[in-house]
């Protein structure tokens, strides 16, 4: 019985999305990116063309109330200052992209208003070059003015802002329309829930290469394997032809920080830093194995690890 | 699975009805759909029986070896992808003892290994086995730390490529029939004797492609071996993602038989190795062997398993009754929420950055969240109310007030009536408790 390796072939592709501008383009960023373009399953090289390599978007956090104790002892005094956090992620650790998250614009926390946020995104885009993402508090009204003064501010300079939800996502489509960014549209773990998404943001006029979908990934031993299957179905779908599907996906591995599990202290379960570390790092590696172009991650440990292990996932040989 | 027209043709269409079915075409439909035996027909030729007991069986098999009581099961898989049914038979963790290494050195691996074990979510998590590898040279050091692998009543693999040595180490630990790894083309002929010998498992390994892999399996078949692992051997993550997807689709959607085992990943200890391993647990293989397995590593990896071999039908729960956080007292407030493990843990990990100790109460939903359970009539006022009883809700917090679900609003003039208590609607979505409980709680 000879053996034939079975190969397979799918009449749909992801399409690419270009993130970050440089100066020819309009914007200052030192390169633009692109993501997606597979026309097979995630990373699988042997029968299909991968393109691009998945990248890694690091966050910086305008307030360190969410960051947790561990990782706020071992990233040092940075974390207390976004400007430095943003350099240290294009300098030292290695980060493809970044993501200002301006948590703190939040009404029912700091509260800081709208042009203090927008100073802070401004000095961030100075200090660094790398393509950006930019996602508000969470609060609609107050995304909605703040979202308008970062598409401005960052005008040509080819965002991603987010977060598109169901519920709030005209006036983050509007301005990033006007100002020719990306959305990042979010939905919560379903897969019809995000071809909703994207058919309203599509029918509100914004062109399918500036979507980049996240459809919610749930850390390690937090539910990942709604995540993990989610994607692989979303994946699958865009092959098949779905156009509605065949965004690229983006799939945030910091919310491993929030697992109890991953950061509490149990010499039985081994050092907490790395433990925390392996865990991100590993649900990053299972988002990028179920289909996500880009994660979001956290902990330079984490980011050194998974980028060891991507390097290795597109080797061939 | 042959349809019942493949098997109709192979029977002896005699319509005797011995079987107790009319005719050889129902007889035929019967064992499509695996409701009868194929004994049930006395007349079948022994040419046909082979045929179909072959096309019968499933597409990777079922392999198991340790100890006698609960030995540990691999293969038997029949998907590609978790959403489409489910995978079965969770990846095999196991640690490498190497003899290289020094006897103390592999034992205090070895009950490290056993002493991994951890409950999580109701169920068991650890790591299932040891391996001892030879490779010091000097047999009597294998020996040394197989007599000790032995003695620990744990499942055992064996690693040596010599089939005289491997005889002689298995004489050891029969009782725990241990996975003998394993068959190359240099010694598949001895290392087969061997196995069949004790009908131990028998991993095959060492082969230059896909396809000298899998004439060496078929070769050790035919010899006698009827349970085999494949240990592919690949040097880097992209190879084992293709490799190990290529087995598992030659064995489940081609039907590919001399594929159709169970496979093993022995890996090292580098940082590419602790990744690959949890690629091993999401792609396809059946055993992963390290060289090293510190609990900061193990934990997440086995975290993984228990999350990709969940059964995507069955939700995961966690038992109903009054749980805490923190260190409530009779001020402290009392909410409750669903079994479903996600809702709890969520809800869980919101309360606890309150810092506000609260009594937890979670309702029996079969798993379900609240919305769900709530439009399943899962959760009602009804059974919120009886654990309130049960639990004794009100000598432990002497509040009289209770904070519900906001998804669940609809239940408080119910919930109120039942038990007298003060309802508090809390928020929607759980990430809002942490402000609320420093609301109520102040």
């Amino acid at each position: 019985m000879a053996f034939d390796v079975p190969k397979e072939r799918f009449a749909g592709k992801i399409r690419e999305a270009v993130i970050g501008a440089t100066r020819e383009q309009g914007g200052t960023r030192r390169s633009s990116l692109v993501v997606g373009g597979s026309g097979g399953l995630p990373m699988h090289r042997f029968e299909s063309e991968v393109p691009h390599t998945p990248l890694v978007v690091m966050d910086v956090v305008d307030t360190p109330r969410v960051v947790p104790e561990v990782l706020q002892a071992s990233m040092g005094p940075i974390v207390k200052d976004p400007v430095e956090w943003a350099k240290k992620c294009e300098k030292e650790w290695g980060s493809d992209a970044l993501l200002l998250r301006l948590q703190s614009a939040n009404p029912e926390e700091e509260n800081r208003p709208v042009e203090q946020c927008e100073a802070l995104f401004r000095d961030v885009l100075k200090a660094t070059t790398l393509p950006m993402f930019v996602y508000g508090c969470g609060f609609e009204e107050k995304d909605a003015k703040l979202m308008e003064a970062i598409s401005n501010a960052g005008r040509g300079e080819r965002l991603f802002l987010g977060l598109a939800e169901e519920k709030a996502f005209k006036s983050l489509a509007a301005a990033s329309m006007a100002t020719g960014h990306g959305i990042v549209a979010f939905s919560n773990l379903d897969i019809n829930l995000a071809k909703q998404m994207n058919i309203l943001l599509l029918d509100f006029g914004v062109k399918p290469e500036n979507i980049i979908m996240d459809p919610l990934m749930a850390a390690l031993g937090m539910g990942l394997e709604y995540s993990y299957s989610v994607m692989e179905r979303l994946r699958q779908g865009a092959l098949s032809g779905d156009p509605v599907l065949q965004m690229p996906i983006i799939c945030d591995a910091s919310c491993a920080w929030g697992v109890p599990d991953a950061v509490e202290d149990d010499p039985r379960k081994g050092n907490v830093l790395q433990r925390g570390t392996n865990w991100e790092a590993i649900t990053a590696y299972s988002a990028v194995v179920a289909g996500a172009d880009l994660v979001i991650m956290r902990n330079p440990a984490s980011v050194a690890l998974f980028k060891q292990a991507v390097k290795d996932l597109a080797g061939g040989a | 699975m042959p349809t019942a027209m493949e098997i109709y043709k192979l029977l002896p269409k005699k319509n005797c009805g011995e079987c107790k079915f009319p005719t050889c075409l129902a007889f035929a439909m019967q064992l499509a759909n695996q409701k009868v035996a194929l004994e049930a027909c006395p007349y079948v030729s022994p040419e046909s029986k082979t045929i179909l007991e072959e096309s019968g069986a499933p597409p990777i098999r079922l392999v198991s070896f340790g100890l006698g009581g609960e030995p540990l099961k691999i293969g038997d898989e029949t998907q590609l992808f978790r959403h489409d049914k489910t995978f079965y038979h969770p990846t095999v963790l196991g640690v490498i003892a190497d003899d290289s290494e020094g006897l103390d050195r592999m034992k205090a691996k070895m009950e490290a290994a056993k002493a991994a074990a951890f409950e999580r979510v109701g169920q068991r998590i650890r790591i299932d086995a040891v391996a001892v590898r030879h490779s010091s040279g000097s047999p009597q050091d294998f020996l040394e730390g197989v007599r000790h692998a032995a003695a620990m009543t744990f499942p055992v693999i064996l690693m040596t490529e010599d089939p005289k040595l491997m005889a002689e180490a298995l004489a050891m630990c029969t009782a725990s029939k241990p996975l003998l790894w394993r068959a190359t083309p240099q010694n598949l002929d001895a290392m087969v004797n061997v196995a069949k010998a004790c009908a131990f498992p028998l991993a095959i390994g060492g082969a230059g492609s896909l396809d000298e892999l899998s004439q060496l399996a078929d070769k050790a078949k035919k010899a006698g071996v009827v349970d085999i692992v494949l240990d592919p051997g690949d040097s880097s993550a992209g190879k084992m993602l293709e490799t190990l997807t290529i087995i598992r689709r030659a064995a489940v959607k081609k039907k590919f038989r001399p594929l159709g085992y169970p496979t093993m990943s022995v890996l090292g200890e580098s940082v590419e190795d602790r990744m690959k391993a949890a690629l091993g647990v999401m792609k396809y293989s059946s055993i992963v062997l390290m060289k090293e397995m510190p609990p900061e590593s193990a934990y997440p990896l086995m975290t993984l398993r228990q999350n990709i071999f969940t059964d995507p039908q069955v939700p995961i729960q966690v038992k109903p009754g009054m749980y805490t956080v923190g260190e409530p007292n009779e001020k402290s407030p009392v909410l409750f929420t669903t079994n479903f493990s996600l809702t709890y843990f969520t809800v869980r990990a919101d309360v606890e950055k309150s810092k506000i100790p609260v009594w937890l109460l979670v309702v029996d939903t079969d798993g379900q969240s609240v919305m769900t359970s709530f439009a399943a009539g899962k959760l009602t006022p009804e059974s919120v109310a009886a654990l309130i009883e049960s639990e004794k809700v009100k000598e432990k917090s002497t509040r009289n007030e209770i904070v519900i679900p906001g998804m669940v609003s609809r239940m408080s003039g119910k919930l109120n009536e039942l038990t007298g208590m003060k309802i508090v609607v809390g928020p929607r979505e759980s990430s809002g408790l942490p402000k609320m409980l420093k609301s109520v709680a102040g």
